[in-house]
């Protein structure tokens, strides 16, 4: 009677089933397709339901961090929830890191806990953890069930709260009584929640008051995030047709890209910290900024008394508590990205009058000016036996992987190759990007490639990684051969936690403590003994085809691209420094002005 | 635009669906971004829907207290916020039970002075007194400060309960 087959229509249901096949049926009117999950004692009564069923799909990871951030690559690629399941104790703090990541970035996602009984809550039972107090900062919201009758309600809510207005991820904590014991079924409320009620349209008022302002600039400038990621695809069509409509500059942060085509001459680069020269010389030089779904994070700020200092601010984001937080704004608009740039390209048509475009074409010609300084320029010798750079691997990955016509998404780790990853890897398209940004979690990339690759069987999903932070969510090797999941991993070796050793080097006299990983593994090796293949190479006349062989194979790679362990991410912004105090690369030739030598002289 | 730097004092009322964990959310949510609690009050409102008010005196700048206000609008069980002390005239109230511990002339004189503030005494022993007394912050600040000489043993204070004036309902 309880084993419920492939979708069955409500009529057919008893009114009261097990917690755990409710859980399952309130799954499936969601739309779960997949659950990335790992069990225990706690949950046992969900795996007996999902044993018992072929609608939703489990995918075993291999730890609980690597579920959610597993589910965050396919939220993320595909705009849906994304389904954890993990039991109690140190199933649900093991998935607290991927929250938090999840939660920073805004990514929808429902966790589901194992939780004991009811009656052993508060005894410090076995597997017992405070999952709803532990969880509560690390979500946009958190449930306990405590009553049979909640269930079905409450895995509704968590899915409308999950994805309405700034996504999130959300936990709903199962004792293990409440999944055994019967409950009734109830379907999605079709009214609306009592108090979650986020606004998406923006107000007319704002919107014409926006249009005005950028009708009258001078030099403007428009930087986007991942609220335009989050709003979908047809916010960034919108925003296409936005900024080609009005000619202005645009820049995306770390979030965002992929929401402007990065090969458009329009587009400046992303901006901030490890930003373009252009990208963040036009942040503080424009007279008119509109922000799209970012938020005035400090790596894309620096100093925040120096940001941007003469312009008038702009901002629409769906979450009010964005707006005026770090950067105090002239025009607020509250709502959805998509539904605010379909607004702005209706009042911009329906406005009389067009921006001076005498003003624009010389913002563009400085503009312009800045770009000839290249400053993502680097050198790579190309005799034989050559070492690679980094940023020439990446830039090579970028055109064989065009080469190939293959869909392609790409996920990293947390480092220096997570800046040369978006520095040098051109995003066409939204949610193809897949970064930890927000948290800057070492160990994302694997499991989100994972995610991807779920999601999106047939694509080209690769981790650009360190070798260090690869190591951090490794075991998930095992779950791609377990699945076939073919996922390349894209290892930028240098042996170093780069992006400390060149804090480091900038910022501690060049005394390298505890950044250099000795005793690193073979990672051919690795690939080998995880039922891959495992790739090497060591110069720069091996690596076309070492990156052609990774890209043809039907098989989860390693690919161990030995690069030049001294290397620097450049352009750079110190922290604490204004957008016009960034440093360039050493031996960078065609220097701006007032620039100075070896590299750390201010702009 | 310049930031205003200028601290004031905000008195929040928050409605809120009354389900388990809800006051942690909003102590958390002070705690974890370095805001200021000065004094909480929280009870069920009695109009049949599951709700509490709680309320909150905070301080910060303009900029700040606009940040608590959404970032409490944002929490799930949230219903409506609203700052009290910017929205018009509002009305503040706590109560306090005060002990007075002491004897001979200092005793007469903590009684005279509960008079004038229109405090109840609502214990009596030979050595002590308990005043109950009810106005806003700083009529009971000022009441506690006269007392401090005069034997004040112990406080115990509600917190700030607050309305707005007239007509007007958050
Ligand atoms: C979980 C976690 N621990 C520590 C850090 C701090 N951290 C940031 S980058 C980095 C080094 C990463 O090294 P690697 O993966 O080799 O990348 P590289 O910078 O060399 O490209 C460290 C330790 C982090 N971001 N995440
Ligand atoms: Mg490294």
């Amino acid at each position: 009677m309880s084993q419920t087959q492939t979708a069955p229509d409500a009529a057919q249901q008893p009114a009261l089933q097990a917690g755990a096949e409710v859980l399952l049926r309130a799954l499936k009117e969601q739309n779960v397709e997949v659950i990335f999950g790992y069990p225990g004692g706690a949950v046992l009564p969900i795996y007996d339901a999902i044993f018992n069923q072929n609608a939703i799909r489990h995918v075993l990871v291999r730890h609980e961090q690597a579920a959610v951030h597993a589910a965050e690559g396919y939220a993320r690629s595909t705009g849906r929830v994304g389904c954890v399941l993990v039991t109690s104790g140190p199933g649900a703090t093991n998935a607290v890191t991927g929250l938090v990541d999840a939660l920073m970035d805004s990514i929808p996602i429902v966790c589901l806990t194992g939780q004991v009984p009811t009656h052993l809550i508060g005894n410090d039972a076995f597997q017992e953890a405070d999952t709803t107090g532990i969880t509560r900062p690390a979500t946009k919201h958190n449930y306990l069930v405590k009553r049979s009758e909640d269930l079905a309600r409450v895995v509704h809510e968590a899915f409308y709260v999950a994805r309405s207005g700034r996504p999130g991820p959300v936990v709903i904590d199962l004792p293990k009584d409440i999944l055994i014991n019967p409950a009734p079924y109830t379907a999605a409320a079709t009214t609306a929640h009592r108090s979650y009620r986020p606004q998406t349209e923006p107000d007319a008022g704002q919107i014409a008051k926006a249009v005005a302002a950028l009708k009258g600039a001078k030099r403007p400038m428009i930087y986007t995030g991942g609220g335009v990621i989050n709003a979908g695809p047809a916010a960034s069509a919108a925003l296409i047709a936005f900024t080609r409509k009005t000619g202005f500059p645009i820049t995306n942060t770390l979030m965002g890209l992929g929401a402007y085509p990065a090969n458009d001459p329009q587009f400046l680069g992303m901006l901030g910290m490890h930003g373009t020269y252009e990208a963040n010389l036009a942040m503080h030089g424009c007279d008119v900024l509109l922000n799209i779904g970012a938020r005035f994070d400090d790596r894309v700020t620096g100093r925040l008394n120096a940001f941007s200092p003469n312009s008038r601010k702009i901002h629409i984001d769906i979450d009010p508590s964005s707006i005026n937080k770090n950067v105090p704004v002239e025009i607020p608009i509250v709502g959805d990205a998509g539904k605010a740039i379909a607004a702005l390209i209706a009042a911009w048509d329906a406005e009389p009058g067009d921006v001076n475009r005498a003003a624009l074409a010389d913002w563009w010609k400085t503009i312009e000016g800045w770009r000839g300084i290249d400053c993502l320029k680097f050198h790579q010798d190309m005799t034989k036996g050559a070492i690679i750079k980094p940023q020439y691997a990446v830039q090579r990955l970028y055109d064989l992987t065009r080469e190939s016509g293959r869909e392609t998404y790409i996920s990293t780790e947390v480092g220096q190759h997570q800046m040369w990853a978006a520095q040098y890897f051109r995003f066409d398209l939204p949610n193809r990007w897949m970064t930890s940004g927000g948290l800057g979690t070492m160990g994302y990339g694997l499991p989100a490639a994972m995610g991807v690759q779920v999601a999106h069987p047939a694509a080209l999903c690769i981790d650009i990684a360190g070798e260090a932070s690869i190591l951090m969510n490794i075991q998930e090797m095992s779950t791609l051969a377990q699945y076939r999941l073919p996922v390349k991993v894209f290892i930028l070796n240098n042996q170093y936690m780069g992006m400390v050793r060149q804090w480091q080097e900038l910022l501690h006299g060049s005394r390298y403590s505890e950044s250099y990983t000795a005793a690193l593994p073979d990672f051919v090796k690795l690939a080998d003994s995880f039922h891959g293949v495992g790739l090497r190479a060591t110069s720069v006349d091996q690596l076309d085809d070492v990156i052609r062989e990774m890209i043809a194979s039907d098989r989860p790679v390693i690919a161990d691209i030995c690069v030049d362990q001294k290397e620097n991410c450049f352009p750079m912004i110190p922290s604490g420094a204004a957008h016009n105090e960034m440093i360039l690369g050493a031996g960078h030739e065609s220097r701006a002005p007032g620039i100075t030598d070896a590299g750390m002289a201010l702009v | 635009m310049a930031i205003d730097t200028t601290l004031r004092t905000a008195t929040i009322s928050v409605l809120v669906e009354n389900e388990p964990g809800i006051l942690a959310r909003v102590v958390g949510l002070f705690s974890g971004r370095g805001y200021n609690i000065d004094s909480l009050t929280v009870a069920p409102v009695e109009d049949g829907r599951n709700r509490s008010r709680i309320n909150i005196v905070t301080s910060g700048t303009d900029m700040i207290i606009e940040q608590i206000k959404a970032q409490l609008s944002r929490l799930v069980p949230v219903h409506r916020v609203a700052d009290l002390s910017n929205e018009g005239p509002h009305i503040a109230r706590e109560m306090a039970l005060i002990k007075i511990i002491g004897a001979g002339e200092k005793r007469v004189e903590a009684l005279r002075l509960a008079e004038a503030f229109r405090a109840r005494v609502v214990d009596a022993t030979t050595e002590s007194f308990i005043f109950e007394m009810t106005g806003n912050t700083e009529k009971l600040d000022a009441f506690l400060e006269l007392m401090r000489p005069l034997g004040l043993a112990e406080v115990s204070r509600t917190g700030v309960a607050a309305i707005a004036r007239g007509t007007r309902i958050i």
